[in-house]
């Protein structure tokens, strides 16, 4: 298999982007853009379509089985993991770029710290040492726990901003983990928190819900979260 | 009050930061990315304990003799007897922080596990590691609101810091600004394992890299049980690593075989007809490699014949995982698996409190040699990480004395031989190496021949040396071990050795590498 991967590159942050395009070729059908950048890496003899050397390309990787979010970014316009991207799959010329919200390290590296300090700022935690055990609540935070903080739903989604008051999804999914098991007592200041960081600036259209790589279901998520948070509809078996 | 310094950020450092935290003391808990994307979220089959929810009358005696067999008594047994004690709390802790454990009628449902004679393993769904790891993080974060813990992510640490053979602190790099800093107090490394030696060849992450380890032993730290590498009998490969295929997948009825004369051969069945495919990890996996080697071929696991209600309710990840990564279907294909390396039970040397044999220097979760022996049973790693930090943790806070004079941390600017990193080619070249000496079946022949290639290996750099040094002690010790027990399977020596049962220690004594074999203590009464 043979492609061109044309990587949007940037030595830090200040510094200006440039396109590299790398010939890239595989025995392995199975490859994945997160293959193709290891052994992109691993072999400094090679060189890019006008002669260049290619310098160490900066991504982020840790699972390579999509299950720890680290390598997000945009695979020919659309974020998603590397390790997800099946080569076969992407056509001749394959565009890498860091996602575009979140301020980039460098090349296609960006800084998420934003999204853990927004947990932080939802006081993403629970208080009560005897969290709801009903088989529905359970459930759902199985599924919110899924959340991989990988970014790719706050990438679509029209309304969420680096510093603004909308948190996105990447905070709502947890949020809906804590709303699911939270005591009475905890819930004034988290119905509080969700209000203005989620369900205010949330306009529904879940793009969000299409792109997420984990496929967590979300709307499930929201109308559980909604019901408790905003409507205050009672949950079964709390005090 | 001075931190201390927890390096890495899976479940046995967030449990020693946890622990430090709820004692008054602030920590700082560095990794090379946050804990979300630590090796423990990978965790499926689940963490046990002598809960008995299933009324068979499983006790902590029981957990204790099955983790010391299981690592054919080469395990600490106080340590063992410590650890067992402990994991009822530390599971009903987790249910305590909101882990939504698989549950019926109320109570936390407890499933069978290789190697134990009770359901004793607690489990939430098919990512225990990830909903554990969750619950565990939310817990820190509360603490970190708090200003006890500080989360350093997206930091390497290079060194160790030491003063007359003590560890007095680390020097950290900011892998985002490349800013060096060094801090001073006490370190407990959380690491993980080895998989960096074994680049494409391990289950685990990318993320642990066995730097820390090679580093530290170059700098003095003991490290023992070098020889014992956990293969697990079905992983697949798929682009850059091995993906484990879960036991669950024969414990549903999933069958080994390989072509033979034109027809498929259930290998297993035929040579263990009780146990069958569920005989221990390291019985099938050398089965496997031992067919393959006569038969030429691949092995294959057979779950054609799985009931549809199967699929749909227990396997149904695994199935989406094959036809995604492979375009193979196990309704109707067979599955070409592969032993892969999964878990490392030798690491960095510990006494049962967790202190390394640097003064001032603690070791906790897959990094640290311990609990486990010759072979670890699954279940007891995800609990091994949570009580090793907790035990960690409660050691410094033993030892530490506030009124120790520990610097404030500052800024490194000059020359640090450790940054410069492994290149891939020679990470290359020593995986080889090690394979070619220390895979499932191994002789004396073998691991002289891999010493040999290991000492013509030029290292490029300081980092490039101190791997060198930890895959000489690796080899060396997989040599010294003239015996099988366990994952440690001698093709010259294939008998267990009694005068064996003793911990290979490994250390650096100049620049020389020197394996002794220490007696492994008594179990002490217990009160
Ligand atoms: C696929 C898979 C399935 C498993 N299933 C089970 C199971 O069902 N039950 C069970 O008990 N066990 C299981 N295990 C084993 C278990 O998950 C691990 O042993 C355990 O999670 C290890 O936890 P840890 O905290 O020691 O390390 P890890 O979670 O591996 O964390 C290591 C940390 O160290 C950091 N780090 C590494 N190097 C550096 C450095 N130089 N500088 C700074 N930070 C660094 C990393 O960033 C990371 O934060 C499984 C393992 C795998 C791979
Ligand atoms: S539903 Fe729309 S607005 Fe709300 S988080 Fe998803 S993408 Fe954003
Ligand atoms: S909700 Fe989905 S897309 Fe968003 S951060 Fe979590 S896993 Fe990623
Ligand atoms: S490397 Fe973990 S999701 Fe891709």
């Amino acid at each position: 298999m043979k492609v061109l991967l044309d990587i949007l590159r940037r030595e830090n942050a200040e510094a200006a982007p440039w396109h590299q395009c790398i010939p890239f070729e595989t025995a392995d059908t199975n490859a994945t853009v997160a293959s193709a950048l290891t052994a992109i890496n691993a072999d400094p003899s090679l060189r890019d379509t006008e002669g260049r050397p290619v310098t160490p390309i900066r991504w982020e990787c840790s699972c390579l089985q999509k299950k720890c979010g680290a390598c997000a970014m945009r695979i020919n316009g659309v974020p998603r993991l590397a390790c997800d991207a099946q080569l076969a799959d992407l056509g001749e010329t394959v565009r890498l770029a860091p996602l575009g919200k979140f301020p980039v390290v460098a090349d296609l590296m960006v800084d998420r710290s934003g999204m853990m300090q927004q947990l932080r700022d939802m006081r993403l935690w629970l208080e009560t040492d005897e969290p709801a055990a009903d088989p529905d609540a359970l459930a759902a935070s199985y599924e919110a726990s899924r959340c991989l903080q990988c970014g790719c739903c706050l990438e679509v989604c029209p309304n969420f901003y680096v510093d603004g008051d909308f948190y996105g999804m990447a905070a709502a999914v947890p949020v809906s983990r804590i709303v699911a098991e939270a005591d009475e007592a905890q819930m004034a200041d988290l119905r509080r928190a969700y209000r203005s960081h989620v369900y205010e600036g949330c306009g529904k259209s879940l793009a969000c819900r299409d792109i997420c790589p984990a496929g967590i279901d979300i709307e499930g998520l929201l109308v559980r979260s909604n019901a408790a948070a905003v409507w205050k509809r009672r949950r079964k078996g709390r005090k | 009050m001075h931190p201390v310094y927890i390096i890495g950020a899976g479940l046995a450092g967030l449990s020693a930061a946890l622990t430090l935290a709820e004692q008054g003391r602030p920590s700082v808990l560095v990794s090379l990315q946050p804990s979300e994307r630590a090796q423990s979220v990978l965790a499926e089959g689940g963490i046990n304990a002598a809960l008995d929810t299933m009324g068979e009358g499983d006790t902590v005696e029981d957990h204790y003799n099955d983790t010391l067999r299981g690592g054919v008594w080469l395990a600490d047994p106080n340590a063992v007897a410590a650890l067992t004690a402990g994991a009822p709390d530390v599971v009903r802790r987790l249910a305590a922080m909101g882990v939504p454990f698989n549950r019926e009628d109320g109570h936390i449902v407890q499933r069978n596990f290789g190697g134990q004679k009770h359901k004793r393993t607690a489990y939430a769904r098919s990512s225990t590691g990830k909903i554990l790891m969750n619950a565990v993080i939310d817990v820190v974060r509360r603490h970190e609101a708090a200003g006890l813990v500080t989360r350093l992510p997206h930091h390497e640490c290079l060194r160790l810091l030491t003063e007359e053979g003590r560890c007095i602190g680390v020097r950290i790099r900011d892998t985002y600004t490349g800013a060096m800093t060094d801090g001073f107090g006490r370190v407990i490394l959380c690491t993980g394992g080895l998989c960096g030696l074994f680049p494409g060849h391990t289950t685990g992450t990318t993320q642990n890299t066995g730097d820390v380890t090679a580093m530290a032993f170059s700098l003095g730290a003991a490290l023992a049980g070098l020889e014992m590498l956990q293969y697990h009998p079905t992983t697949v490969g798929i682009a850059g690593k091995r993906c484990l295929v879960t036991e669950a997948a024969r414990g549903e009825g999933g069958r080994l075989c390989i072509r033979r004369d034109g027809a498929l051969w259930y290998f297993m069945e035929e040579k263990y007809p009780e146990l069958k495919n569920l005989m221990p990890r390291d019985v099938v996996a050398r089965e496997m490699y031992f067919v393959r080697r006569d038969l030429g071929g691949s092995v294959l696991l057979d779950m054609t014949s799985l009931p549809e209600a199967t699929w749909e309710n227990k396997l149904s990840d695994l199935r989406e995982e094959l036809m995604h990564y492979l375009s193979l279907d196990p309704k109707k294909d067979l599955i070409p698996v592969e032993e892969g390396i999964h878990y490392f039970m030798g690491g960095i040397d510990t006494d049962i409190g967790h202190r390394t044999s640097l003064p001032g220097l603690y070791a906790a979760g897959e990094c640290a040699c311990q609990y486990h022996g010759a072979n670890r049973l699954g279940g007891n790693s995800l609990l091994g990480a949570l009580f090793g930090g907790q035990t960690a943790a409660q050691s410094v806070m033993g030892d530490v004395h506030d009124d120790d004079d520990v610097p404030a941390p500052r800024p490194f600017t000059g020359e640090e031989p450790l940054a410069a990193p492994v290149s891939a080619a020679f990470a290359e070249a020593v995986c080889e190496i090690l394979l070619g000496g220390m895979g499932i079946v191994r002789s004396e022949a073998g691991l002289t021949a891999a010493l040999d290639a290991l000492s013509a290996l030029t290292p490029g750099n300081a980092r490039e040396r101190c791997r060198l040094r930890l895959a000489e002690a690796m080899l060396t010790a997989a040599r010294a071990r003239r015996e099988s027990r366990g994952a440690h399977y001698r093709e010259d020596w294939p008998q267990t050795d009694e005068s064996f049962r003793k911990t290979a220690v490994a250390e650096m004594q100049g620049d020389a590498v020197t394996i002794t074999f220490r007696p492994l203590p008594e179990r002490r009464e217990t009160s």
